[in-house]
C-alpha cells in the first residue's frame, strides 16, 4: 500500500488538520513507512478469531439517572478562548 | 534524605526528626539547580508545594495522616490537578488550568503528600524519548547527551536525579517502564483497570494505566496502595476489594516459576543488555526460583497491531482538541473550519499529528476491516499467548527495552525505529497485563539496563515481591547517577 498526495490531504481533511503542500510530501513518506510496518498484520491468519475491543472483558455498570454535577460553568468557562454571556464564540457558521 | 526510601522517610517524619516543609524545600532546591539542564519539571508552584508540606507537618503533629502523609511526589504533566497548569506536554495546553483534579490526585491529596511539580512528557504521552514534548527534551542524568525514554521522561529523570522521591507516571505501550529502564529506575504499570482514568488526559482508553515510578518496589508497592482504587467515573475502573500491595514483600521465593520467553532474548537485542538481564536471571535462581523457556510466538507483531490500535484511539480522543472549549486557538482564521485546521495544525506537534492521520486513515471507509478489525484480532491472539504461558509460570521475566538510553536526536528522523524501541513492552498493554521495569545492571556507555517483570492479571503484589528479594540481594537500584551525587 503506498498513500497517494490526495489521499494525505482528504485525511488530513476529515483529521481537521491543515497541512501545506510542502508538509504533504513529507507526511506521505512517513505515513508509507508506518504502513509499511503496519502491513505485517496482513500476514497472519486470523479467520475465527473474535477481536479483542478491551484490555478486559468489561461489562459497562449503569448509574442511576440522576444529577450528580453542580453548575460549573463560570470555571469552565474561564479557560475558554472566547467567550460571551456564558456561550462559546465561534465565526458566524449560519448567515 | 534525597536516597532514602519512602519507608524511612516516613518513619522520620512521624518521629518529627524532620518536617514535610523540610524534606519538600530540599527537593525544590535541587529542582532549582539542576532543572536547568535536566528538563523534567515543566510547571513548579513552591507555593502551592510548601502550603500542602505545612498542612501535612499540621497533620502528622496532630497524631493524624497516613503512611505516606508529608512525601513530595512529583506528577505526569497528564494528570489534571486543580488550580496546576496541565499542559500534556503540548501547544494545544500550554496555557490550561486544569479545574478539576485526577481520581488519583484526590487521593494522594486526601492522604496529604505534596505536589511538588509537574513532570515534563513526550506530547500527549506519544513518544519513547520524551524528544516530542513541545517544552524540549528532558536529558538522561546518567549521559545528558541521551534521552531518558518516554512518555514519562520527566518523572524517571527526576527520580533518578532525585529530583523526587517518587513520581508518577502513565503507560500505554511502555511510558512507564521504558523510561525507568533508561534512567535506572523502579516504575511499575498495573493490571488496567486498577487505577482510575478519571482526570488522566487519554491517549488509547482501552491501553492507557497509571502508576507509579520511584527508587524501589518496596516504594512502588506503597505507592500503588493509593493510587489503585475502584472510581465510578471511569467506566473501566475495576470494582474489587482493596488489597495491600506491599503484604508479600517479604515472601521467599523458592518455587517462583519464572518464565523465559524466547523471543524476548533474540536478534536486536543488544549485547550488553543480554548480559544484564541474564545476571539478573542467575540472581532469581539463587534466591530460589526455578526459570523455563516460554513462548510469545507474536511479540513482532504486537509493534504493527498497536500502531494500528493506539492512533485509531488517539485519533477519536484528539477530536475534542478543537480550540472552542478549551486549549489554543489559531490567532487568524477566515470560518469555523479554517479555525479547527489552523488550531489543530498549530496547537499539535508532528509525532501527534502523524498519529491522529493513521487513526484517521484506519477507521476511515473502507478500510476498517483490513486494519482496525484485524489488529484486534491480533490483539486477542496476543493475550491468549500470555495465557498460555501463565498456564506454566507465575511470572515472565526479560528485558524492558532491547538497548540502553540512545543518542539525543539518533531516532527522530524515522517513526518506525522510535516504534521499535517499544517491542517488549507493548504486548503487555494490548493484554491488559501488569508490568515492571526494576534496574538490573549497565550496559554499553554505563547506562542503565532494566529487567522487565511480566505477571498474570491482578499479580502485582507477586511481581513486588520478586522484585523486591531482588533488591534486598542487589544494589542496582541505589545507585544514582553523576547529576545526582
Amino acid at each position: 500500500m503506498s498513500l497517494t498526495l490526495d489521499e494525505v490531504r482528504r485525511i488530513a481533511h476529515l483529521a481537521r488538520i491543515e497541512i501545506s503542500d510542502a508538509e504533504a510530501g513529507q507526511v506521505r513518506e512517513q505515513l508509507n513507512g508506518i504502513f509499511r510496518l503496519i502491513e505485517q498484520m496482513q500476514a497472519v491468519d486470523t479467520a475465527g478469531v473474535a477481536p479483542m475491543a478491551h484490555a478486559r472483558d468489561v461489562t459497562l455498570r449503569l448509574r442511576e439517572d440522576e444529577v450528580t454535577e453542580s453548575d460549573q460553568h463560570r470555571l469552565f468557562q474561564s479557560i475558554a478562548p472566547q467567550v460571551e454571556e456564558g456561550l462559546y464564540l465561534v465565526p458566524k457558521v449560519i448567515e | 534524605m534525597i536516597n532514602s526510601s519512602l519507608r524511612q522517610l516516613s518513619a522520620l517524619l512521624r518521629a518529627r526528626k524532620l518536617s514535610s516543609v523540610e524534606l519538600t524545600t530540599e527537593f525544590l532546591r535541587r529542582i532549582n539547580a539542576l532543572n536547568p539542564r535536566l528538563n523534567a519539571f515543566v510547571s513548579l508552584d513552591e507555593g502551592r508545594s510548601l502550603a500542602q508540606a505545612r498542612a501535612a507537618d499540621a497533620r502528622i503533629a496532630a497524631g493524624e495522616g497516613g503512611p505516606l502523609t508529608g512525601i513530595p511526589v512529583a506528577w505526569k504533566d497528564i494528570f489534571c490537578a486543580r488550580g496546576w497548569r496541565t499542559t500534556c506536554g503540548s501547544r494545544m495546553l500550554a496555557n490550561f488550568v486544569a479545574p478539576y483534579d485526577a481520581h488519583v490526585v484526590e487521593r494522594f491529596d486526601a492522604a496529604g503528600l505534596v505536589n511538588l511539580g509537574k513532570t515534563n512528557m513526550d506530547e500527549f504521552a506519544m513518544g519513547s524519548s520524551n524528544e516530542t514534548s513541545h517544552f524540549g527534551p528532558v536529558r538522561n542524568p546518567w549521559n545528558t547527551d541521551s534521552v531518558p525514554g518516554g512518555s514519562s521522561g520527566g518523572s524517571a529523570c527526576a527520580v533518578a536525579a532525585r529530583l523526587a522521591p517518587a513520581a508518577t507516571g502513565t503507560d500505554t505501550g511502555g511510558s512507564i517502564r521504558q523510561p525507568a529502564a533508561l534512567t535506572g529506575i523502579s516504575g511499575l504499570k498495573p493490571t488496567y483497570g486498577v487505577v482510575s482514568r478519571y482526570g488522566m488526559i487519554a491517549f488509547a482508553s482501552s491501553l492507557d494505566q497509571g502508576g507509579p515510578m520511584a527508587k524501589s518496589a518496596e516504594d512502588l508497592a506503597l505507592l500503588l496502595n493509593l493510587m489503585a482504587g475502584f472510581d465510578a467515573r471511569d467506566s473501566t475502573s475495576l470494582e474489587r476489594e482493596p488489597e495491600d500491595y506491599a503484604r508479600d514483600l517479604e515472601r521467599p521465593l523458592s518455587g517462583l516459576r519464572i518464565g523465559l520467553p524466547r523471543e524476548y532474548f533474540g536478534e536486536g537485542l543488544d549485547p550488553g543488555v543480554a548480559r544484564a538481564v541474564e545476571a539478573a536471571i542467575v540472581e532469581f535462581r539463587k534466591l530460589g526460583a526455578e526459570t523455563l523457556e516460554v513462548s510469545l510466538p507474536n511479540t513482532r507483531l504486537s509493534v504493527p497491531a498497536y500502531y494500528v490500535l493506539a492512533p485509531a484511539e488517539a485519533s477519536s480522543n484528539l477530536a475534542r482538541f478543537d480550540g472552542v472549549r478549551y486549549g489554543y486557538r489559531a490567532p487568524e482564521y477566515e470560518d469555523l473550519m479554517d479555525m479547527y485546521c489552523k488550531s489543530r495544525a498549530q496547537g499539535f506537534g508532528a509525532e501527534v499529528k502523524r498519529r491522529i492521520l493513521v487513526g484517521t486513515y484506519v477507521l476511515s471507509h473502507g478500510y476498517y476491516d483490513a486494519y482496525y478489525l484485524q489488529a484486534q484480532k491480533l490483539r486477542r491472539i496476543i493475550a491468549r499467548d500470555f495465557a498460555q504461558a501463565f498456564e506454566r509460570c507465575d511470572l515472565i521475566l526479560g528485558p524492558t527495552s532491547p538497548s540502553v538510553a540512545f543518542r539525543l536526536g539518533e531516532r527522530t528522523a524515522d517513526p518506525v525505529q522510535m516504534y521499535l524501541s517499544d517491542i517488549f513492552t507493548i504486548a503487555v498493554n494490548l493484554a491488559g497485563l501488569p508490568g515492571m521495569s526494576i534496574p538490573c545492571g549497565f550496559g554499553e556507555g554505563g547506562l542503565p539496563v532494566g529487567l522487565q517483570v511480566i505477571g498474570d492479571y491482578f499479580s502485582e503484589a507477586r511481581m513486588l515481591n520478586a522484585a523486591h528479594q531482588y533488591q534486598i540481594v542487589t544494589d542496582w537500584h541505589m545507585r544514582r547517577p553523576p547529576e545526582a551525587a
